[in-house]
């Protein structure tokens, strides 16, 4: 954490605009687009998991949920702004709800991933069952396994029929993440992302500090919440349609998948490893010799076995032990001298 | 991404209840059906549960891939029928052993290095259930198989009972009862239990905690195998079948809390009278969703699973 928040802006700018110059050259836009949602989606567990130091293994749950927001209110209203804006919001308000209720129950680890998972369990049976005339929100039919088709996409606010598709959605996304990126930036540089950071070392002494640690993980909960139900939106509106299959556990799985291989603990780990494995899958899926699961499966086992902490802590620190000023140096140098000190003083 | 049904523990064949032509009159009947019902709920829920609940119980490891265990003894039930071995030898005797094996091997290779680190190994076997399921796939293909049930069923008064359910009650009572018995009366489950509550302290006294841990494992997975062999003939299988079990396992398990029998028998039996009261009332599918919304509320109360405040210190 060197450097100040407007180096931080500026560079992320810089590198996300050649990015975003440079990526459509090699790989087709519509891939792009949901390589970027992915990122996204990566980033939002990558938060709150990576610094706040809570593993949810239902992040697909707030994911789905603002892809459903985002379709049930697109058909009610016939326009994209206010749908987003609730896609963003209900599934932070969901999250907040939840999580004052694990948190202020002082559930910790293993029992909050159960917790998490049933809840994406439930979401994802209901949203299974909801095939019958009778589920109608508004105007929207749930339709159950099938999902929800033919929704009203992302248009320019205000002007419905000036719909944003193909390489310009691709642009909204890739601006969006830039966007999403400064943000959790600026909010981990804030006293809020140190103290949560704190949390994350050693509660008991961060609440002997006197802060509030049950409130702190709430509201970081429903900030990656939101982020998740963004990038949900963002992905309907790529798929154009939602499914129950947005709530599965393999979803949720996946998720945990990149932020392991990318790297807890960092803003860029899990958006590289959601890109890259995510790219990595559509690559596989274009052949039938090996089971793309199973390859998903053995590189989540190898990386626990032998790179537990992710490939960007790895490489920065390759990075620092090759080029950056070295710690380990000055402490010889001061040992070397006190040795001098000592024998020919 | 594929999509990756999830098939609920669906009957195949004898339904669960066939309504008969003349409605019945004596509520008798009903209430016994139900009363079945509700000792099958249990009895299954025992049964998905004890795998997990032996390898969690006494090496704090949570093992996700548990379901694909459990998938795994179906097939190898499905596979050694087909090949012309009876069909209880399959499912009491080959698919425990072949699951077991497999356990071995995955505790050699995997989880013996993440002991002590709790999410760690939930992630480990979270990769390895997706490798069971790639690797299932690729062998078995994307297609459903199934057995169908060897006991028949029979009617009471106005209702028709599927027969295997019994099966299924006996083998979990059996289940429960040998547990308790190797753990309070062998020197093995003597061993098993000093290792659980001091490691240290065994190792100090001779037994290797290692190889404690190699053998719990082997006998979780192995009881994971007997669970999906036996349930195996009311599903139908596919190599995702694995994701259907899990979360059960896993709020069965939770839920009940450190002792081994005790928890497994309350939180199964709250579980399944919960579950099944929703199913009679409104619908199968309310009825899981109730389960689940049970989970979410008992462990906000009791964080510590029932036997963590009640029943303490039992086995």
């Amino acid at each position: 954490m060197t450097g100040s928040l407007s180096r931080d802006v500026i560079l992320t700018i810089i590198v996300s605009a050649i990015l975003i110059w440079i990526m459509p050259l090699m790989i087709a836009t519509y891939t792009l687009t949901v390589l970027v949602i992915y990122g996204m989606l990566g980033l939002s567990l990558g938060l709150i998991w990576g610094f706040g130091g809570i593993l949810c293994f239902g992040q697909a749950a707030f994911f789905g949920l603002g892809a459903y927001t985002y379709a049930i209110a697109a058909i009610n209203i016939g326009e994209s702004t206010v749908p987003i804006i609730l896609a963003v919001l209900v599934p932070a308000v969901f999250a907040a709800l939840l999580g004052a209720m694990m948190f202020y129950g002082r559930l910790t680890d293993v029992y909050l991933g159960v917790i998490t998972l049933v809840v994406t369990l439930i979401l994802f049976k209901f949203m299974n069952s909801t095939a019958g005339p009778q589920y109608v929100i508004g105007k929207a039919r749930m339709g159950g396994f099938n999902g929800i088709p033919g929704f009203q996409t992302l248009n320019v606010p205000g002007d419905p029929d000036a719909y944003i598709w193909g390489d310009a959605y691709f642009y909204v996304c890739a601006v969006a993440l830039a966007i999403v990126f400064v943000l959790v930036s600026a909010l981990l540089r804030s006293s809020f992302g140190r103290i949560a950071v704190g949390i994350r070392e050693n509660e008991t002494r961060i609440a002997l500090m006197g802060y509030d640690v049950r409130a702190r993980k709430t509201v970081l909960f429903a900030v990656g919440a939101a982020i998740a139900g963004l990038a949900g939106a963002l992905f309907a509106n790529w798929g154009e349609i939602v499914t129950p299959n947005l709530f599965s556990l393999s979803q949720s799985a996946e998720i945990i998948i990149w932020c392991i291989v990318g790297g807890l603990g960092t803003r860029l780990g899990p958006i590289l490893g959601a890109a890259g494995l995510a790219y990595l899958k559509f690559l596989l899926g274009q052949q039938s010799m090996i089971d793309n699961t199973l390859i998903m499966g053995l590189i989540l086992v190898l990386f626990v076995l032998f790179l537990p902490r992710g490939i960007v802590p790895a490489l920065a620190s390759l990075w620092r032990i090759s080029f950056g000023r070295r710690p380990l140096g000055r402490i010889h140098q001061v040992r070397r001298t006190r040795n001098r000190e000592r024998t020919g003083g | 991404m594929p999509p990756r049904p999830e098939l609920p523990l669906r009957r195949k064949g004898r339904g669960r209840f066939l309504y008969a032509q003349n409605r019945p009159k004596d509520t008798m009947d009903l209430s016994f059906v139900i009363l079945v019902e509700m000792l099958y709920a249990v009895a299954s829920l025992i049964l998905i549960g004890a795998g997990l609940a032996v390898v969690f119980g006494m090496m704090k490891v949570i093992n996700l891939a548990h379901g694909e265990f459990m998938m795994m003894g179906g097939y190898a039930t499905i596979t050694a029928v087909n090949l012309g071995v009876n069909v209880f030898v399959a499912m009491l005797i080959i698919a425990p052993l072949i699951v077991g094996l497999i356990g071995l091997v995955v505790e050699r290779l995997v989880i013996r290095h993440l002991y002590g680190r709790l999410v760690d190994t939930m992630l480990a076997t979270w990769g390895l259930s997706l490798f069971f399921i790639g690797m299932t796939t690729m062998i078995f293909g994307n297609t459903t198989t199934g057995i169908s049930t060897p006991i028949p069923g029979f009617a009471v008064g106005g209702y028709q009972i599927n027969g295997y359910n019994f099966f299924i009650i006996v083998v979990a009572v059996l289940l429960l009862i040998g547990i308790l018995a190797v753990l309070k009366t062998t020197r093995a489950g003597l061993v098993a239990r000093g290792a659980m509550q001091r490691a240290d302290m065994a190792a100090s006294l001779g037994y290797s905690p290692d190889r404690i841990y190699m053998a719990t494992f082997f006998c979780g997975s192995a009881l994971s195998g007997l669970a999906g062999a036996v349930l195996a003939p009311l599903v139908g299988l596919v190599p995702t079948s694995g994701g259907a079990y899990i979360a059960k396992a896993f709020i069965t398990v939770i839920a009940g809390g450190p002792s081994l029998v005790a928890g497994l028998l309350s939180s199964a039996g709250f579980f399944g009278i919960v579950s099944r009261i929703f199913t009679f009332a409104i619908s199968p599918v309310i009825g899981e969703v109730a389960l689940l919304v049970a989970a979410v509320i008992l462990l906000r109360l009791l964080p510590q699973g029932i036997t963590g405040r009640f029943l303490t210190g039992r086995l």
